[in-house]
């Protein structure tokens, strides 16, 4: 097990295209570190540099204190699971799982004891005899997942490895990673689009968007504190909902008039930015029924589409020119499209930031 | 809207008749057209020399069946020669083909290094020119070599004919194999050649049969390089062997070359009856994957 470091890391494709724009990162032993952000925004390719997989333009990848930029893929000690299992489709699952140690000449009867070990950590003992082909799309993910576990390697790194399972599914293996990371502790950089994935799993979660790292931190303080208007829309789900304001008298001013108290312990922090333009940032758990309070306050909006979800209810609305927001209300409260509605927004939990530059104040 | 609907349905029914009658007439003909020449062997070969002369009657019907050009073409010791070396050939070329093919393909497919494309492209191109073009130039090389006249010449030259194909074929079956799958090989530690050994060669096993299927047929049934370069007997694969020994100027031996022509197409027959579906998976590999 090890620490990996990168450092400055570049990867520019044939024709001067930039998938990587110089990123630092740090992952400490044992940490479960996620690489999260929308399609072609350098997280997989970020993977495949540190695989070995993927050639890197400048910068260095350091794992375990040896920097490995010219290390070839089997020299530098990482086991891979990928979006599509990649198993080897004539080798029966005890031969998948063993034929890395086989390569490294490992005696047959530890080879023996890690497969074992490893099936057992994954519940999939019974299937060892199976080939891949008669396997489930879960099964066939935890063989993927043994055959790396069974390398002991310094770091794991999966690449997707949910995308291809139905939902349900996806929860369940989702669950059964991090058991496996508590088990193991193994450094895990682990690459996804999807935000609850990143939330659930990491330890801590590296937004990344065009390139570069827009924030690292760990779940809670990305959804608490997020640093860009990217952050803040990409993590949670409905999204934040960013609506054009103005700062004035200690108060947060809508186009339509709405002004909204700012609470008390943040004025100091939101006076500068008085007269510029801003965006309102709030999310749609923290825009609920109207509900009396400290730190309320009130917003008057016509719904355009009730989505009710069993647990709560998502309103969807515009307000003035701009579109697509959503509330969060309880199921039992009544809001119906087209018919005015009062939503309290908690002030405790609004963000605000800069138009122009999309950081948060 | 609901008549319209009963309409459609109905009209696609009949097209669908309609395909299904146009495709079974097709078949039919293709198949007799296919066929009647292997028949009207084996019928040849079945009669006797006094009715294949006899230019009354029916010449579909065998009047008194008989196996006595079998016979005398398989106690034939010059037949058995021609079988022996026809086997000889046709084995090593098929063996030196499928190792340069499936390096070579391996190398194009998979390590992409610059020119690959066009490496391929002309691997390809190379399979269009056609023997009869390449048998005057390959004869001088051949006989620089010393083997004119001698089977090992044609297992230098088959190749020239095989490799090409083979490859493409490989080609097309290595790139239908997802990428990910050599680079779960090469996290786990295995070099080029163990990557080629352990994980390729057994997942590409259907389109390695396919290639092998043409390679063997390519050779086996070889006639202008054999006829240009071999000129005595004991070196003669069986397609020239039939034709020069029981062809004597304007004497055909009919019965007799009709029973070695069929003895000399059941080897082939035989490997596609039992390998046809890894041939036909072969050859479609890559086809319907983007």
């Amino acid at each position: 097990m090890a620490n990996v470091s990168l450092r400055n890391l570049v990867k520019e494709y044939d024709g001067g295209v930039q998938a990587v724009k110089g990123i630092n990162l740090d992952i400490q032993d044992h940490e479960f570190v996620v690489l999260v952000g929308p399609s072609g925004c350098g997280k997989t390719t970020t993977l495949r540099m540190i695989a070995g997989l993927e050639e890197i333009t400048k910068g260095e990848i350091d794992i375990g204190g040896n920097v490995v930029n010219d290390v070839p893929p089997r020299d530098r000690d990482i086991a891979m699971v990928f979006q599509n299992y990649a198993l080897y489709p004539h080798m029966s699952v005890y031969d998948n799982m063993a034929f890395g140690l086989t390569l490294r000449k490992f005696a047959r009867s530890e080879i023996d004891k890690r497969v074992k070990n490893a099936a057992r950590i994954l519940d999939i003992e019974a299937l060892l005899e199976r080939k891949p082909k008669a396997l489930s799309g879960g099964q066939r993910q935890r063989v993927a997942m043994g055959r790396a576990i069974v390398r002991d390697p310094k770091v794991f790194l999966f690449d997707e490895p949910l995308s291809n399972l139905d939902a349900k599914l996806r929860v369940q293996m989702r669950t059964e990673i991090k058991k496996v990371h508590q088990t193991v502790r193994t450094t895990t950089v682990y690459v996804t689009h999807d935000q609850v994935e990143a939330m659930t799993l990491a330890d801590r979660v590296v937004v990344m968007n065009h390139g570069i790292i827009e924030q690292v931190g760990p779940p809670q303080e990305l959804y608490h504190h997020p640093t860009t208007r990217f952050v803040a829309g990409f993590i949670g789900s409905p999204a934040m909902n960013f609506i054009p304001a103005r700062v004035e008298n200690d108060a947060v001013h809508l186009a339509d008039g709405t002004f909204l108290p700012i609470p008390d312990a943040r004025r100091e922090r939101y006076a500068p930015a008085a007269g510029r333009d801003l965006l309102f940032g709030i999310r749609p758990e923290h825009l609920t029924e109207q509900r009396i309070g400290p730190n309320r306050a009130d917003i008057i909006i016509t719904p355009e589409v009730i989505e009710p979800m069993g647990m709560e209810t998502l309103v969807h609305f515009h307000f003035g020119d701009a579109r697509d927001f959503c509330a969060k209300i309880d199921p039992t409260a009544h809001a119906a499209p087209g018919e005015r509605l009062v939503l309290t927004a908690d002030m405790s939990n609004m963000h605000l930031l800069d138009a122009a530059t999309g950081r948060v104040l | 809207m609901s008549a319209t609907i009963g309409r459609r349905s109905g009209s696609l029914r009949a097209e669908r008749r309609w395909a299904l009658w146009t495709a079974y007439i097709s078949l039919i003909i293709a198949c007799v057209i296919f066929l009647m020449p292997p028949v009207y062997m084996l019928i040849t070969s079945l009669k006797t020399n006094a009715d294949i002369a006899n230019l009354q009657g029916n010449p579909w019907i065998v009047t008194n069946p008989t196996l006595e050009h079998y016979r005398s073409i398989i106690g034939n010791p010059l037949f058995l020669t021609f079988f022996w070396n026809s086997i000889k050939v046709t084995v090593l070329t098929v063996v030196v083909s499928m190792v340069i093919s499936v390096l070579a393909a391996f190398a194009l497919a998979r390590m992409r290094f610059w020119g690959s494309q066009w490496l391929a492209t002309g691997v390809f191109l190379t399979y269009l020119v056609p023997d009869t073009l390449l048998f005057i130039p390959l004869y001088q090389i051949v006989g620089g070599l010393g083997l004119l006249n001698n089977t090992w010449g044609l297992v230098l030259v088959y190749p020239t004919l095989t490799v090409p194909f083979c490859t493409w074929i490989m080609i097309g079956y290595f790139a239908s194999i997802p990428k990910e799958l050599d680079e779960a090989a090469l996290i786990d530690g295995a070099s080029w050649p163990q990557m080629l050994i352990k994980i390729f060669i057994p997942v590409a096993l259907p389109g390695i049969i396919a290639a092998t299927i043409f390679a063997f047929t390519v050779s086996w049934a070889a006639f202008v390089y054999p006829t240009a370069f071999i000129t005595t007997p004991d070196q003669m694969p069986l397609t020239i062997g039939v034709v020069s020994t029981l062809v004597r100027g304007d004497t055909f031996a009919w019965g007799q070359i009709m029973a070695g022509a069929l003895l000399a197409a059941l080897p082939p027959v035989i490997v596609y009856a039992f390998l046809m579906d890894y041939y036909i998976a072969g050859l479609t590999a890559g086809a319907t994957k983007g």
